[in-house]
């Protein structure tokens, strides 16, 4: 006999999309809810949000993660927006469990005491992500744009508490980036398993804020010293998300469109990844009206991107375009109007100048808060 | 691997099969491991009850002609250095 374990992440041949096949996806994002308690300057949630009277119902969640099982989805990100504010969330959360799906709640901490996360973990919740603004309270406190820093600290008490896996999330720019290795140290002593340190993405609200929040290139050369020396010396798994404006190379967004996830927004509305609500002439089926598997299968949204046949040079021959396929849809559109282009991130891309004109703009601008009107 | 260990899965992982792709699964907060036939036979086994010995044993009767104590001592070994079974 012999034993062997593969780690996930079967490249979708070309070959398939062309035959009409297409692999089961492995990851549901659900955005249960927009609304939220806190005002992050980066947020990348559209700048215009699904009003909570627009929101799927209970009912329909449930189905939803039922087909979600029947589809092959292992795990749930159940997020938002702050997805606690969904007072129906454990009759969610139970309802993936049926469904035999693997659930993370991604949450700011805020609402989240030992009885709610006791009646979550009964319905079957199996980890916590939980966001975190900077590693003091008045730091983390200011970027949040509201006091929260202490319902978050009670949070990962709790998460630990019940014996759930913790994992911590943490944005970064150029406000908190000079703290990090005080914020892996506060990751540490909440006793996080895994830090998430997402350089930021400028997607939806954060896209007005990029002056006000791209690093400069010294604040990334010392945080990427300091990731690399705590790795040395610590067990924690530190995620580093590229901060892409910075590296010549594209991000395989999303491990490739209509790949590996689905997002499923506040509304109903199906997306291939959670910040494509930008792309206008995307038309994104609803839940409401489709079958998952349909939508992941059969819809043209779905389709638009997948594989590698809607490519054009320099993408198009490029022996990397299945490795970060051709980068992100949403940063091309953002940034040249025509999602079908190269993403600018890509050295290799026309439009790269783009990119570098931004990364080498003095930044002058105060963030402005995430707050309706703003 | 010692012969008095009880290998049992690390508590914030699940092992479930899928049967949508009819593979046995590991399944943790971010990441999925696809395990092939054998993998899974092996940590069925790892409930904390059983000592590796006893898990030897229990295989060897479907897998007579093979080393079955070296191949799954390795890849116990290997497994609890990723954390997965403590």
């Amino acid at each position: 006999m012999s034993v062997e374990e593969t780690a996930v992440g079967p490249e979708r041949s070309s070959e398939a999309v062309a035959a009409g096949t297409v692999d089961p996806p492995w990851a549901l994002l659900a955005e249960v809810t927009h609304a939220c308690p806190l005002h992050c300057p980066y947020c990348s949630n559209p700048v215009e949000l699904v009003r909570r009277s627009t929101e799927l119902d209970t009912a329909t969640w449930v189905r939803l993660m039922e087909e979600a099982g029947d589809l092959g989805i292992v795990h749930a990100h159940i997020s938002g927006g702050e997805p606690l504010l969904r007072p129906d969330l454990t009759e969610i959360v139970a309802a993936a469990e049926r469904a035999g799906i693997y659930t993370q709640l991604v949450t700011s901490g805020v609402g989240l005491d030992a009885a709610r996360l006791g009646e979550l973990t009964d319905a079957g919740l199996h980890s916590v992500q939980l966001s975190v603004q900077d590693a003091t309270a008045a730091a983390s406190d200011r970027i949040a744009g509201r006091r929260s820093f202490a319902d978050k600290e009670r949070a990962a008490a709790v998460v630990r508490a019940a014996g759930l896996p913790l994992g911590l999330n943490v944005v970064l720019h150029r406000h908190n980036l000079a703290g990090l290795d005080a914020i892996i140290r506060l990751g540490a002593e909440w006793g996080a398993e895994r830090i998430e340190l997402a350089n930021t993405q400028f997607y939806g609200w954060a896209l007005r804020n990029r002056t006000a929040l791209l690093p400069g290139r010294e604040l990334l050369t010392a945080a990427e010293e300091t990731v690399r020396r705590w790795r040395e010396r610590s067990s924690i798994e530190l995620i580093w998300v590229v901060p892409d404006y910075y590296e010549g190379i594209a991000k395989p967004c999303m491990g490739g469109w209509g790949n590996r996830s689905i997002t499923i927004a506040p509304d109903g509305r199906v997306l291939p990844c959670p910040v494509a609500y930008a792309l206008p002439d995307l038309s994104p089926p609803n839940a409401r009206d489709h079958s998952l598997a349909w939508i992941w299968e059969h819809s043209p949204a779905f389709n638009a991107y997948r594989g590698t046949a809607w490519m054009r040079e320099p993408c198009r021959t490029c022996p990397q375009r299945e490795v970060d396929f051709g980068g992100c849809r949403c940063q091309a559109f953002a940034l040249t109007g025509d999602a079908a282009r190269t993403d600018p991130a890509c050295h290799l891309s026309p439009d790269h100048r783009l990119i570098q004109a931004l990364t080498e703009a003095p930044a002058t601008a105060d963030f402005v808060y995430r707050r309706p009107g703003a | 691997m010692t012969a008095e260990w009880r290998p049992a899965l690390a508590s914030s992982i699940r092992l479930r099969h899928d049967r949508v792709r009819d593979k046995d699964l590991l399944v943790m907060p971010e990441r999925v491991v696809v395990l092939n036939p054998e993998a899974g036979r092996i940590l069925r086994l790892c409930d904390g009850s059983r000592t590796t010995t006893q898990i030897v044993d229990e295989l060897a009767e479907d897998f007579p002609d093979a080393s079955v104590a070296d191949d799954v001592g390795e890849f116990l070994d290997r497994v609890r250095g990723e954390g997965w079974v403590r």
